[in-house]
């Protein structure tokens, strides 16, 4: 077990290592979002009227979470993305030959992208007076919490991919096609009320839509201008936490009946 | 461990007695493709046993398996008295594995390399920095301990790599490929370092390869071709088993020029992609009378000692280079 704790370490820190030494991912990954909500942020504010919601929310604001989420997607994507030539011409051939079990490999992965995408997040988090969000302090720390939780949960899906495929440029495709889609239907974007019925099924069913609302509480903890049409804050919680733990399992699964060549 | 240095006859009599590693009616395929054919053999401990056969010929595939990287599909293998399917785990702690393909980490230092493997392999603290600084001195590499592995050149990095291997001192050694993409110096002195693990520490090593001069210097080559292994023994007995010189003809029409040389000479030559292989004790004064013959219809001639480039040509009736550039260095003078 200590062993397992050694080896799930050591593959952490190398992720956090990299990522010190690649500049341009970092920014990256950082300006994209940003210039994101920047862009539409500004651009979709006179005509972004929420139902429901009270007078004086905008567009910025309700945009902020979903930009969070979506810097904790890029990063956790890039995370992953190296492992589909790590595995055929990399590191990762040495980890694959060594006395480590798939899971534990899997583990050390999810725990650096994770810790990789939470930085990012936390990054981002200063930027909330712009947002017009006052955070407090217990604010903060429930973000960072459920940041944490998602990030983790967005690394596990990027690994389940990561295992199941061979090259790079199908990696691009199935981002295209699951994961912005994921995003883009989690709340993020725009909020489940307005949309036509499918659409709110399918927001529903979405598990991300969960930890973008847990995220979008967190946002406004103890703050008396909490957007009130968000539902509650343990059920979104609980919901993001399985998430979480499913998408590691499948992920480590995936992993282990994945051939190496 | 074992740490007498064993000298090559010893080596190859313990291979009899003490198998590392034995493999018996091993096959794999891709789909449709097989990409090996119930091959069979065994390694003694202390050996440096190389698989020579061209680029497809299935030793990747066998390299793949030793590794424990791809489950086999039928076929038992023992290595280091554990099955190689159930009890991966009993030996992966003992093998170290040299890739093709380099496994170092580009961005991270060399130091930092060693100390990740070290990690994974349950070695840490104290004992890592002793063990990582020495396996670095021995290398000869102490020097470039804290620079990112990417700004190392070729040989150096093949240096890395093996230290990296080495780092929890398996007893037995898997290479594939290991001097492709170095020069001829740098691929000279990768093959001492590997002929000194052996005396040192009594190291098993077993590589595969596509180089004749690095098939040269193994105790045993297996030759494989198409997923076969066939032939297995000592480069000089391999050699010696054509027996007398080889005589290589090139002609415009080289069938028709077989079949008058069979005829006139009571040879029994074959046609080798468009040349003309004659095996034969004291092919020199052949030349003279063929050349004396049909001097017109020769475009050239040579004739030498059996290289193992021979001995390919010899089992299985191809040309060794024939799908790839015959490198200058490798032709006979």
């Amino acid at each position: 077990m200590n062993g397992a704790l050694l080896q799930i370490a050591t593959l952490w820190w190398r992720e956090v290592t990299r990522f010190r030494r690649q500049r341009s991912r970092v920014i990256g990954a950082f300006l994209q979002p940003l210039v994101f909500w920047l862009l539409l942020g500004g651009g979709l504010s006179a005509s972004f009227r929420p139902p429901g919601a009270p007078a004086g929310t905008n567009y910025v604001e309700y945009f902020y979470p979903g930009v969070i989420v979506l810097v904790l997607l890029f990063t956790a994507i890039f995370a992953t993305i190296s492992t589909v030539e790590d595995r055929k011409q990399g590191f990762l051939q040495g980890v694959l030959v060594a006395p480590i079990t798939r899971p534990t490999i899997v583990m050390g992965q999810a725990l650096g992208g994770t810790t990789l995408a939470l930085i990012q997040g936390v990054i981002f988090l200063i930027l909330a007076p712009l947002a017009g969000i006052h955070l407090t302090l217990g604010a903060v720390a429930a973000t960072i919490l459920i940041m944490a939780l998602v990030a983790f949960a967005l690394t596990s899906i990027g690994l389940v991919i990561a295992w199941r495929i061979d090259s790079t440029q199908g990696f691009h495709a199935i981002m295209n096609l699951i994961l912005i889609p994921i995003w883009l239907l989690s709340g993020a974007f725009f909020p489940a009320s307005g949309a036509p019925a499918w659409l709110r099924w399918t927001m529903r069913l979405n598990p991300l839509s969960y930890g973008m609302a847990a995220l979008r509480r967190s946002l406004y903890l103890g703050a008396t201008t909490a957007a009130s049409s968000s539902p509650g804050f343990m059920m979104p919680l609980a919901i993001t936490v399985a998430f979480s733990a499913a998408t590691f399992i499948l992920a480590a699964s995936v992993a282990k009946r994945a051939a190496a060549t | 461990m074992s740490a007498a240095p064993v000298s090559p006859h010893a080596a190859v009599a313990a291979a009899a007695g003490a198998p590392v590693l034995e493999a018996a009616g091993l096959s794999f395929s891709y789909g449709d493709r097989q990409a090996l054919r119930e091959v069979s053999f065994s390694i003694g401990r202390g050996e440096i046993f190389g698989f020579l056969g061209p680029n497809g010929g299935g030793k990747t595939t066998l390299f793949k398996i030793l590794s424990t990287l791809v489950p086999s599909q039928s076929g038992n293998v023992r290595m280091l008295g554990h099955d190689l399917k159930s009890e991966s785990h009993a030996i992966r702690p003992r093998l170290g594995v040299v890739f093709q393909h380099p496994s170092l980490d580009g961005k991270l230092t060399v130091a930092e390399n060693l100390a990740h493997h070290g990690h994974l392999y349950g070695i840490a603290g104290r004992k890592l920095r002793e063990r990582s600084a020495a396996m670095l001195e021995r290398m000869g590499i102490s020097a470039r301990a804290s620079d990112l592995v990417e700004t190392l050149s070729g040989g150096l990095q093949r240096r890395t790599e093996l230290a990296k291997a080495l780092l929890h001192e398996p007893e037995l050694l898997l290479l594939d490929e290991p001097s492709t993409g170095l020069d001829p110096g740098a691929r000279r002195e990768f093959n001492n370092y590997l002929a000194l693990l052996r005396e040192r520490d009594g190291v098993t090593i077993v590589l595969t390869t596509h180089y004749m001069e690095e098939a040269e210097r193994c105790d045993r080559i297996g030759v494989m071709h198409r997923g076969e292994l066939v032939a297995i023994g000592p480069p000089a007995e391999l050699k010696a088993a054509i027996g007398g010189e080889v005589v290589v003809i090139h002609a415009r029409e080289s069938e028709a020029l077989k079949r008058k040389l069979d005829q006139r000479f009571g040879l029994n030559g074959t046609v080798v992609d468009g040349t003309i292989r004659i095996e034969r004790p004291r092919g020199h004064e052949l030349v003279a009378a063929v050349v004396e013959a049909f001097g017109d219809e020769i475009e050239s001639v040579s004739v030498g000692k059996p290289t193992l480039e021979d001995v390919f040509v010899h089992l299985t009736g191809h040309q060794f280079f024939s799908a790839e550039a015959r490198p200058a260095s490798e032709s006979n003078p």
